[in-house]
């Protein structure tokens, strides 16, 4: 039986569990009593009883199960295996794994042969034990928690009790998800700054890491400024892009458009904030990129195709949308008595929201900023493919330049190795990413909601 | 000193008045900053939009060969094919049937393709003109050939129309993408193809078709004119099947948990500023979360769309989570209210009439979660789904692409000419696909918004 | 600098010193048939009505009876509401403020407007001042903003509250320090008229009192039209009051006597608390 069947047999043993608990707590009352909770409550609990361990077994199983095999099989691996490598390890068992489920290996060896043997045996012991297990497990509940049921047992709160578990366990998953981050980033990071120094690291002025061949880490040269002056960069321009033309944009939405352009142009934002970036990066690349050059050509300045301007504008083009659409929130929520305020002393409509609605707007506005900041540095497909990957220290915008995120793509993909300073360097870029947002996501956490207390 | 209050009634207006025109003149220059901003941002997008389509549009039509296929029992020199004798057992009948299929693929199937273009060509083709001849099929068709017969053995014999698809330069030789003019040097296709090919175009044995290749086939190195999405197509339907089944529940029951139950604590607190951060983190740090915990630790296969559903999932839920708590935050106190006063426990109240009341915003947000989710493309690349598949994964353990993927791969081709079109068609699939979702969320919030 | 203003010892002498002078003054704004809508519904049935300079005039009636509507057509604040549409002339000094030739700038630049709940700028208390002189070009060197500030806040009784802390925010203040402070905003540009809408309903008693004895030494040099639904605060601070009942002005005369002899029934019922 494979799993997804194990899991309909314990549903389906949930369902018979369910109706042995209604029946079970309809039975039981008598004599004027009466059941403190409605006969489903009972049923419910009777069927969590049954089928809430049972499934943590084979969870349990699922996750550990298989290491347990492999462990034991490793066991009995012939001395010369321990000279293995990690790598030729895990291909040592995949080759086992194999002959164990029938399928043909090249050249098969005695000692894997009964490995493999071995593992089918223990696969199929295995098997066996965890569906005695979850039998047992699984009768047990039903029968204990159905002979429990009482007419003043309170099921209901039982019942309601592990919702509310559930329910606050849901909610560990994004804590759990941050430490996942922060744990997996900063221990990889770790053993990354075991082959390389901090220091070599982030004040480094050349980023040079060759080729991810293991035994020459010390060769390659990991410096985060030319990436991290290239992420700032692209990141300006599309700041400059973005917040004059979003900033613009709302207010032009907020206080001069007739509601008919606003009811179009706003799902229209909206939409636009959805594309994904590899089509602006796509964009770029055929449209924006081509142009530009040929727009230097014209003017006699060299610009490359993919060049930190390029991705920049792109990117800028891409975060139009988030600014305007934050901006928008933030200056309707300025409160009418202020521009009326202005207006009621003869100033024009530009000047109430110049002098007096953008004011008092600037902390919000501010912190929209930062947050578009921290999406334009955290962004990635637009920068991979439209900005030419070209890791030098150089003030050029028309030259082509990496960012950290390029770099982070550029180092993970294709093989992954863990142990090779070419691919853990990913992580002490990402971790540096990471830094860099989340301060630029707090502070400008903070000074939104500054904002919004102020005018509650 | 003559100030406002000494000055006469007149004076004053008078100073007012001379700045009017000024100042009228800016707010007149403002208004039209606004609007030129609007105005460009909406160009932009157009200009985004349009270029995709142009580029795009023309790809769903491909070059495709009609031809007249011989299948030449000289050619075509196989034995019958088995049929299960009785008392055979079924493997044994498999494994018979296998080894006549083994050698149906030994056949010469480009032979007939060959033989079929010269019957169109009428002329007699020199052995050293052979490699300009088989420039003109993409090099998969010959497994149609092969297919079409197995399926159907009494094509021996007969000759039939066969739809085959051109090779991916006749196709932009054809359409024009490539500078007709360029010296033979540059060209990617001898002279003599090119001739043939124009030659066949004008004759209707070439013609522009819709190209089911692009909807039906997978990503191809070998045959780049029979590239096509399905591959990527299924291995995005299985991350979405994932991230809805895990992010709807666990997004909604964590947010209920944080708007309705959860006491007002430092923790509470520190949950609710990391759900807002996470929202903000860049998407290619939860492909990292991805490769060093899915892949290096728990050793989960790379590439497979379990792992890009669990990265995105986890990317997704602070969306999923925000939405529904604004959507629950929306219900008024009032209706909880009611119910406890009712003697509805808490739990009750919750999921008999807030959540009800809150779903279509909790449907709304979702939606957008998951369709934003189907557009991610940097998380995926540091999980191996950027690697090459050419089987559609079966299940979500196999390996797979994913369409933004895709789109990625195919834009990094080296022929761009054939390339830049059909990743335009790609990124159309896409945000039709992504469009949709869109609609649909609208037209939920809209139709269930009525009901009360 | 010459202070121009009488000073008025408390707001209760208004009526003996000037209720015969007031009579013989000049029409400052008159309104005839003046009729809004909000969209489709109407909020004012045609109102005619006459501002004489230097008074005070107080709008009175339930809530929802149009005042604040009212009060607002008079420097066209109602512009700044969508759907907002009105009928029916208004003049000031005889010229049709709602004529297309009019510049609403300099219009409200003479018709000053106070709002009910204080709404200072976020900006410091003196440039909270300054803005309107600055904006109109009145007061261009330091010296003059200087002044300007100073009288303004000296006129609206702030000056010696505020003088040492000019530099702080004027959110900074109380709640009737700075509805005094929005007042002398609106001082400063030295309009002829000053519209208020509810001045104090936002305030506490004692700052209230203090805002009615500002009004009442206004007078002396500006004409005031003020909305309010405190009865009482009427009767203290209005030379003229006007009774608005259902988008109608149903009656308007000396204040003395629309609160001892109204000749309406509903003013009668109004302000004995039948409704309201």
């Amino acid at each position: 039986m494979n799993n997804l069947a194990l899991i309909v047999t314990v549903l389906i043993v949930m369902a018979v569990a369910y109706q042995l608990g209604l029946t079970r707590s309809k039975s039981v009352v008598g004599g004027g009593q009466r059941l403190h909770s409605r006969p489903g409550y009972y049923g419910i609990l009777v069927a969590l009883w049954c089928g809430v361990p049972t499934l943590l077994l084979l969870a349990l199983w699922g996750i550990f199960g298989n290491d347990i095999i492999q462990f034991l099989v490793s066991q009995q691996l012939p001395p010369e295996t321990a000279a293995f490598s990690e790598r030729e390890m895990l291909l040592q068992m995949r080759r086992i794994a194999a002959l164990a489920s029938g399928q043909n290996v090249s050249d098969p060896q005695q000692y894997e042969l009964s490995a493999a043997a071995q593992q089918a045996r223990l696969e199929s012991l295995g098997h066996l034990v965890l569906l005695a297990s979850m039998s047992v497990l699984a009768v047990l509940g039903l029968v204990l928690s159905r002979r429990k049921i009482t007419p003043d047992m309170r099921a209901r709160n039982h019942v309601e009790r592990v919702i509310m578990v559930a329910l606050a366990l849901s909610s560990g998953v994004a804590i759990l998800t941050t430490v996942g981050i922060v744990l997996s980033m900063i221990g990889e990071a770790m053993n990354f700054f075991r082959f390389i120094s901090p220091a070599d690291f982030f004040f480094g002025t050349t980023w040079n890491p060759r080729f991810s061949t293991s035994g020459d880490a010390g060769q390659g040269e990991f410096g985060l400024l030319p990436l991290l002056w290239g992420t700032l960069m692209v990141s300006s321009i599309a700041l400059l892009v973005a917040i004059p033309l979003g900033l613009m944009t709302a207010i032009y939405m907020s206080e001069y458009a007739p509601p008919s352009l606003r009811n179009v142009a706003k799902p229209v934002i909206e939409v636009l904030a959805g594309i994904p970036t590899i089509v602006y990066g796509f964009f770029a690349l055929i449209v924006i990129g081509p142009f530009l050059s040929g727009l230097g050509d014209l003017v006699g300045i060299s610009i490359r195709t993919t060049s930190a301007l390029t991705a920049g504008l792109v990117m800028g083009i891409m975060i139009i949308p988030f600014v305007s659409s934050l901006s928008d929130d933030i200056i309707t929520q300025v409160p009418k008595a202020l521009r009326d305020g202005a207006l009621g002393l003869g100033a024009t409509k530009s000047e109430t929201i110049r002098q007096v609605v953008l004011p008092a707007a600037l902390p919000g506005i501010v912190g929209a900023f930062l947050l578009a900041a921290s999406r334009a540095i955290g962004e990635t497909m637009i920068v991979v493919l439209a900005a030419g990957n070209n890791p030098v220290l150089h003030a050029n915008p028309f030259e082509a330049v990496s960012t950290i995120t390029v770099t982070i793509v550029n180092q993970l993909t294709g093989d992954m190795d863990f142990a090779s300073p070419q691919s853990l360097v990913a992580f002490a870029l990402g971790l540096t990413l990471f830094v860099i947002t989340l301060g630029l996501n707090v502070i400008a956490l903070v000074i939104v909601r500054r904002y919004r207390q102020q005018y509650e | 000193m003559n100030t406002i209050t000494q000055a006469s009634r007149g004076e004053r207006l008078a100073i007012i008045e001379r700045s009017l025109a000024s100042r009228h003149r800016q707010e007149k220059r403002f208004r039209r900053l606004g609007l030129a901003a609007v105005v460009t941002g909406m160009v932009l997008v157009l200009i985004l939009f349009a270029s995709i389509l142009m580029r795009g549009l023309p790809a769903f039509w491909q070059a495709t060969f009609y031809l007249d296929i011989h299948f030449d029992s000289d050619i075509v020199n196989v034995s019958e094919r088995p049929i299960q004798q009785e008392g055979e057992s079924n493997a044994d009948f498999r494994e018979r049937d296998f080894t006549w299929q083994s050698e149906v693929g030994r056949v010469n199937w480009q032979q007939l393709i060959d033989n079929a273009l010269a019957e169109a060509l009428g002329e007699e083709i020199e052995p050293q003109q052979t490699r300009d001849l088989r420039a003109l099929v993409t090099s998969a068709e010959r497994r149609t050939l092969r297919d079409r017969f197995i399926e159907d053995q009494s094509l021996l014999g007969e000759t039939h129309t066969i739809k085959l698809l051109a090779s991916a330069n006749v196709d932009v030789w054809i359409k024009g993408n490539i500078n007709r003019d360029l010296p033979d040097s540059q060209q990617q296709l001898s002279a003599q193809t090119r001739e043939w090919a124009d030659h066949l175009y004008e004759e209707g044995v070439i013609t522009n078709a819709f190209s089911t290749a692009l909807f039906l086939n997978t990503d191809s190195r070998s045959s780049l004119a029979s590239a096509g999405l399905a591959g990527a197509f299924m291995g995005s339907l299985f991350m979405m099947l994932i991230v809805m089944l895990l992010s709807i529940p666990i997004g909604v029951a964590s947010a209920i948990y944080l708007e309705e139950f959860a006491p007002k604590n430092r923790l509470t607190d520190l949950i609710e500023i990391n759900i807002n951060n996470l929202a903000a983190v860049p998407s290619i740090v939860f492909g990292l979360l991805g490769a060093a915990i899915f892949i290096g630790y728990l050793r989960l296969p790379l590439s497979a769309p379990l792992v890009g559903g669990l990265v995105l999932t986890l990317m997704t839920l602070p969306t999923i989570i925000i939405a529904t708590r604004a959507a629950l935050r929306s219900i008024p106190n009032s209706i909880r209210q009611a119910a406890l006063g009712m003697g509805a426990s808490k739990v009750q109240t919750v999921f008999h009439h807030v959540l009800p009341l809150a779903l279509p915003g909790i449907l709304t947000g979702s939606i957008l979660g998951v369709a934003q989710a189907l557009g991610e493309t940097a998380p995926l690349l540091l999980i191996g789904m950027n690697a090459f598949v050419s089987n559609i994964p079966a299940t979500p353990f196999d390996q797979a692409s994913a369409l933004p993927v895709q789109i990625y791969l195919w834009q990094g081709n080296e022929l761009r000419n054939f390339f830049e079109a059909r990743t335009s068609a790609a990124i159309i699939v896409l945000l039709a696909l992504m469009l949709s979702l869109n609609a649909l969320a609208i037209w939920l919030r809209k139709k269930l918004e009525t009901r009360w | 600098m010459t202070t121009a203003t009488v000073t008025v010892p408390t707001a209760m002498h208004k009526s003996e010193q000037r209720s015969d002078s007031h009579q013989q003054g000049q029409v400052k704004m008159s309104t005839r048939g003046v009729k809004v809508f909000y969209g489709d519904s109407q909020a004012l049935h045609g109102i005619d009505l006459d501002i004489v300079e230097n008074e005070v005039i107080a709008f009175i009636g339930p809530s929802g009876c149009g005042k604040s509507t009212f009060l607002r057509c008079l420097n066209r604040m109602n512009d700044t509401i969508p759907g907002c549409r009105v009928e029916g002339d208004v003049t000031l000094d005889g010229n049709d403020i709602y004529a297309p030739s009019l510049d609403v700038v300099l219009l409200r630049a003479q018709v000053g407007i106070v709002f009910q709940k204080p709404n200072p700028f976020p900006k410091s208390i003196y440039e909270n001042i300054a803005y309107g002189p600055r904006l109109h070009g009145l007061a261009s060197r330091r010296a003059e903003l200087d002044e300007v500030v100073e009288r303004s806040l000296r006129r609206a009784g702030l000056w010696d509250e505020v003088k040492d802390r000019l530099d702080q925010p004027g959110t900074s203040l109380s709640g009737g320090q700075q509805q005094r402070l929005c007042i002398a905003r609106t001082i400063a540009i030295s309009p002829e008229v000053i519209l208020m809408d509810e001045p104090c309903s936002a305030l506490d008693p004692i700052a209230t009192a203090k805002i009615e004895q500002l009004i009442d030494e206004l007078s002396a040099s500006y004409t005031i039209a003020m909305v309010t639904h405190n009865m009482q605060q009427a009767a203290r601070v209005a030379h003229k009051t006007a009774f608005f009942h259902m988008g109608d002005m149903v009656e308007v005369g000396d204040t003395d006597k629309i609160f001892t002899n109204p000749e309406d029934q509903r003013t009668h019922d109004y302000i004995t608390g039948r409704f309201g």
